[in-house]
């Protein structure tokens, strides 16, 4: 289906599925109850998943399919952003033409830094794109104060001349971002007994995204021009004596990704129309190799499944405080109950960056391959147990 | 004229001149050996071919035009294929994947953004790379990662990546160095077939007299960068010249 | 004139710190041959070394003084810090007061221990690891130390002021003839600069003169051969590390007058040096520590308000703006080696 194979097409079955059922699967508890702040199906969290998974799928096209390892991608995810909200203050606040020049600005933006910076590999290329990510945060706090209003960060305000829209509403509001008169703030609340969910139009639109970029995505893996990046990666010296030049492959991937990126920035700014310099600071770069790498990097699933875990994590356990495992462990005795909590509370709340790096360093020593890998390991510890003899069926295929 | 012609190439590295005045003529179709002891420069001259090095002074003509200034991927656009010593293959990619690198290289050239049909798709290509596959003996290995391959099995991918782009001349670097005695008659006798089934010019640097006597029409001897005869394998084992320079050496 | 002048000393107590950083990485790059992106979290635990020393120093007892009272009318409670009361109040507050400088000693012993966990325990796990590998574990590395750091000291940045004595300010345009007040330097950053080519004295000399510098200087050059030559080329690898974590630990130590110890100063600091490094040279020891104080000096004239006013951010910027240009035209730095990480 759609130019897929067999195993793909589920694949993205399984993807669109999870994703259009968000709402319900993420708010598996009942409002009231005790479990409910693990409940991740607010619209806020929902766009957050789906717009950083835009975001790693992409970076996954430049560093699991190549192995450039850039240390700058959010450089590109920031410029987006700023696109976006300039698209907001000057034309109209449809979100269309806005994501539409924040990818195109982006991609323009990944064709002067990657030309550059691969002329250089390794480590070599990771600094370089560190140093040119770096830059621009500098420059995007300082000098360009005109274009990305420095620290206070980029917003629409009641005086910006939005041609094609109104400057402000007529009781004197800001307007707000939106598709052809959808609102993307416009949610709908359905309420089952003790459960409720939500439906957010700005989620709908993010998940359509990133359907669509995870399709593109697959498509790339599986076409020429994939298996020529992951001949890259592999040997090549070879592929240069085959009659192949790899550089404009890398840059291609390179650009590719930084539209991804932007497209990320784009949607960010849609769903809340402001932009700041520290998108674009260095950790922001980390923070997407974490997404990737934790899912799995050269795998397709990988990013998406990263990029979910880290979000999640980070909005549910930042959250937990002290009194709320006081409350969890409170059936235990006084003592054990404290010890419990003074062990476990400095990896939550405000230490969750803690728990993060300790997941991300266990994950590369011991899980190279990331989360897929993981999964892949233990299906097939359970199917040896089933049966040894197709196991060993398979394993030349692999 | 032959189909590679090497005319007063000077190479020289610091105060080591690598090679000193190299004249070379490889005629078409046919396989020319170069041998030479250790630090002869045959290496230096293979690199002078495919555009890894850029001699000082002297010319390199593939079939009337200049490989100088050349970057390798271009030089193999030209029709120049090499096999590196120890192989050089994708690791990480299956065998197969391995075939239809090249294959795309040969249709599309150094760079076409093929980024939206799939692979599987393209059914001309991956006819060829299966007939490929099955002329070398490898069909059966098609889906296994070239990583995990023998030896010997990556030595043959590499070869059958190499012609699976017909090139017009292919440059061998001591193609079963490190090789047991078996593989190494298996892969004489590999190319000969090659030799007898293509239209296909090769130029062999080799260490192993048993390699060289099988398969060569003409021999070079190179010594300390410079040629030292160019004869036919009968003539230059009898040479006394190569005896003292080489011969003896290996005896 | 002057302005050339105190520019160029404005730049070196930051090119020292750099240059430390780089010196230290380049060790661990040159012998190790791993990527540490963990280097700046062991400069930022330097730093804290010497807030640690400062307020195990300052511990006090409680006592009331019933002669005075507070202003609910209760009798004033005094803090006396134990040294004071062990060693009178004179000698004990200049123990207080020396806290910086003394952490020198106290963080010695620590730094090197921290480096050989480090290397024991998690880096030559990763010696045949991809670079890609390396960076992302001593990435994470950095993010753990850095979260532990910030657990227990806070997110705010700790004054830690240097000893009384070495705070005012020496009028070095007095000594060279200009008018007073043009060229003043405050002595703590003489002090950092004096302590830095100290320190970068001390490895060169070791590593030039003594027999296991020789055998690392080998290494860096050839690892394999001297592996071959049936030399324990490991243990000295933890030693060096080790060694490594000191050079950074002293930059941080001595570095916490000048910058309040923050928890991420470390990695602010990193990424300025893995820079300073590319544009050295990777893996050349001498490449880092000129590379590190040119970039120094640099960036100081390039906070000039006359260059600001000339190109606007250039001050943000500049260093990264060297590093491109160098790495393009000089792919191996200023003073890098033939083969090093070209892979």
């Amino acid at each position: 289906m759609l130019g897929l194979g067999k195993k793909d097409t589920l694949l993205l079955l399984l993807v669109t599925a999870l994703t259009l059922c968000a709402p319900f699967l993420l708010n598996p508890f009942p409002v009231n109850g005790g479990l409910a702040q693990f409940n991740a199906g607010y619209p806020d969290l929902m766009q957050r998943f789906v717009i950083f998974g835009i975001f790693a799928i992409g970076f996954n096209i430049l560093f699991g399919l190549t192995g450039y390892l850039s240390f700058g991608h959010a450089a590109f995810l920031g410029a987006g952003s700023y696109a976006a909200v300039w698209m907001f203050k000057l034309l109209s606040m449809n979100v269309l033409p806005a994501i539409l020049l924040s990818v195109v600005i982006a991609g323009i933006f990944a064709l002067m830094i990657g030309y550059i910076s691969l002329r250089r590999s390794g480590i070599y290329f990771s600094i370089l794109t560190l140093a040119f990510a770096q830059m621009s945060f500098a420059l995007a706090y300082s000098v360009l104060t005109p274009i990305t209003n420095g620290e206070t960060g980029l917003q629409v305000t009641l005086s910006d001349p939005r041609i094609l829209g109104v400057t402000a509403n007529a009781d004197g509001s800001i307007p707000v971002t939106h598709l052809f008169g959808i609102e993307m703030r416009a949610t709908e609340v359905l309420r089952m007994g003790a459960w409720e969910f939500q439906f957010s139009a700005g989620y709908y639109l993010c998940a359509v995204m990133m359907l669509l970029a995870f399709y593109l995505a697959i498509r790339i893996f599986r076409s020429p021009f994939g298996m020529m990046l992951r001949a890259v990666k592999s040997n090549q010296q070879r592929l240069y004596y085959t009659g192949v030049n790899a550089r404009p492959y890398t840059l291609a991937a390179f650009v590719i990704s930084g539209m991804y990126a932007g497209l990320a920035g784009g949607l960010l700014a849609a769903m809340d129309p402001l932009a700041g310099a520290e998108r674009m600071q260095w950790t922001a770069s980390g923070e997407v190799v974490l997404m990737t790498i934790l899912g799995g990097a050269g795998t397709l699933i990988g990013p998406v499944l990263g990029a979910g875990v880290i979000k999640y994590f980070e909005n549910i356990f930042s959250k937990l405080n002290e009194n709320v495992l006081h409350g969890w462990f409170a059936f235990l005795p006084d003592g054990i109950e404290d010890v419990l909590v003074a062990v476990i509370y400095p990896f939550v709340g405000k230490g969750w960056h803690l728990t993060l790096g300790l997941m991300f360093m266990a994950v590369v020593i011991f899980l190279p391959g990331g989360l897929v890998e993981g999964g892949q390991r233990i299906t097939r510890l359970f199917r040896r147990g089933r049966s040894p003899e197709a196991q060993r069926r398979r394993t030349p295929a692999e | 004229m032959g189909i590679l012609e090497v005319k007063d190439v000077n190479k020289r590295f610091g105060g080591l001149q690598a090679l000193g005045d190299v004249n070379l003529s490889v005629a078409e179709n046919s396989v020319h050996a170069i041998i030479g002891p250790n630090g002869a420069g045959k290496s230096t001259l293979l690199n002078c071919l495919v555009g890894k090095l850029i001699p000082d002074t002297g010319s390199v003509m593939f079939a009337g035009q200049s490989v100088l200034g050349r970057k390798p991927y271009q030089i193999n656009q030209m029709g120049i294929s090499r096999v590196f010593q120890t192989p050089e293959i994708f690791g990480d990619l299956t065998v197969f994947e391995n075939m239809m690198i090249p294959l795309f290289a040969k249709r599309d050239g150094a760079f076409r953004l093929h980024a939206f049909e799939g692979v599987a798709a393209e059914r001309d290509l991956t006819e060829e790379a299966r007939r490929m596959l099955d002329e070398v003996d490898m069909l059966d290995k098609g889906d296994a990662h070239a990583g995990s391959l023998s030896r010997g099995d990556k030595r043959r991918l590499e070869m059958a990546m190499c012609l699976i782009q017909r090139p017009r001349l292919l440059l061998l670097d001591e193609p079963t160095a490190g090789m047991a005695r078996a593989d190494t008659n298996n892969t004489i006798a590999l190319l000969r077939t090659i030799k007898e089934k293509r239209d296909i010019t090769m130029c062999i640097i080799e260490h192993d007299m048993h390699v060289v006597f099988s398969l060569a029409d003409r021999i070079t001897v190179l010594a300390q960068g410079t040629p030292l005869v160019e004869d036919t394998p009968e003539n230059i084992k009898g040479h006394p010249k190569v005896k003292e320079a080489y011969l003896g050496e290996a005896a | 004139m002057e302005a050339i002048i105190l520019q160029t000393l404005n730049g070196l107590d930051k090119g020292s710190a750099y240059a430390l950083i780089a010196l230290g990485l380049t060790l661990i790059f040159g012998t190790l041959g791993v990527v540490n992106f963990a280097h700046g979290a062991l400069f930022m635990i330097g730093a804290f070394c010497a807030v640690t020393l400062q307020r195990i120093l300052s511990a006090s007892f409680v006592t009331l003084d019933e002669t005075r009272t507070d202003f609910l009318g209760n009798p004033m409670k005094v803090e006396t810090p134990y040294v004071e009361a062990w060693f009178g109040p004179e000698l004990g507050g200049s123990i207080i007061e020396w806290s910086v400088p003394l952490a020198i000693l106290f963080s010695i012993p620590i730094m090197a221990a921290i480096g050989i966990a480090m290397e024991r325990g998690l880096i030559k796990h990763f010696y045949k690891r991809p670079h890609a590998d390396q960076i992302l574990v001593t990435f994470g590395l950095a993010i753990v130390l850095q979260e532990i750091v910030k657990h227990f000291y806070g997110a705010n940045p700790i004054p830690t002021p240097a000893p009384d004595a070495l705070t005012g300010s020496y009028d070095f345009g007095v000594l060279l003839g200009f008018d007073p007040n043009v060229i003043i330097y405050p002595y703590w950053r003489l002090v950092y600069f004096a302590f830095a080519a100290l320190v970068i004295g001390a490895v060169f000399a070791f590593l030039q003169f003594t027999t296991f510098g020789m055998v690392v200087r080998a290494g860096m050059a050839d690892r394999e051969t001297v592996g071959l030559l049936g030399i324990n080329i490991d243990r000295r690898f933890t030693i060096m590390f080790a060694l490594a974590a000191c050079v950074a630990g002293l930059a941080g130590v001595m570095y916490a007058p000048i910058n309040s110890p923050n928890y991420h100063m470390g990695m602010d600091f990193l990424v300025l040096s893995f820079v300073v490094v590319v544009v050295g040279g990777m893996g050349s020891l001498p490449g880092a520590v000129l590379a590190g104080f040119l970039l120094g000096i640099l960036e100081s004239f390039a906070s000039m308000t006359q260059v600001i006013a000339l190109i606007p951010g250039i001050n943000q910027i500049v260093i990264y703006v060297v590093a491109i240009i160098v790495l393009l035209t000089r792919p191996r730095g200023l003073m890098g080696r033939k083969g090093v990480m070209e892979d």
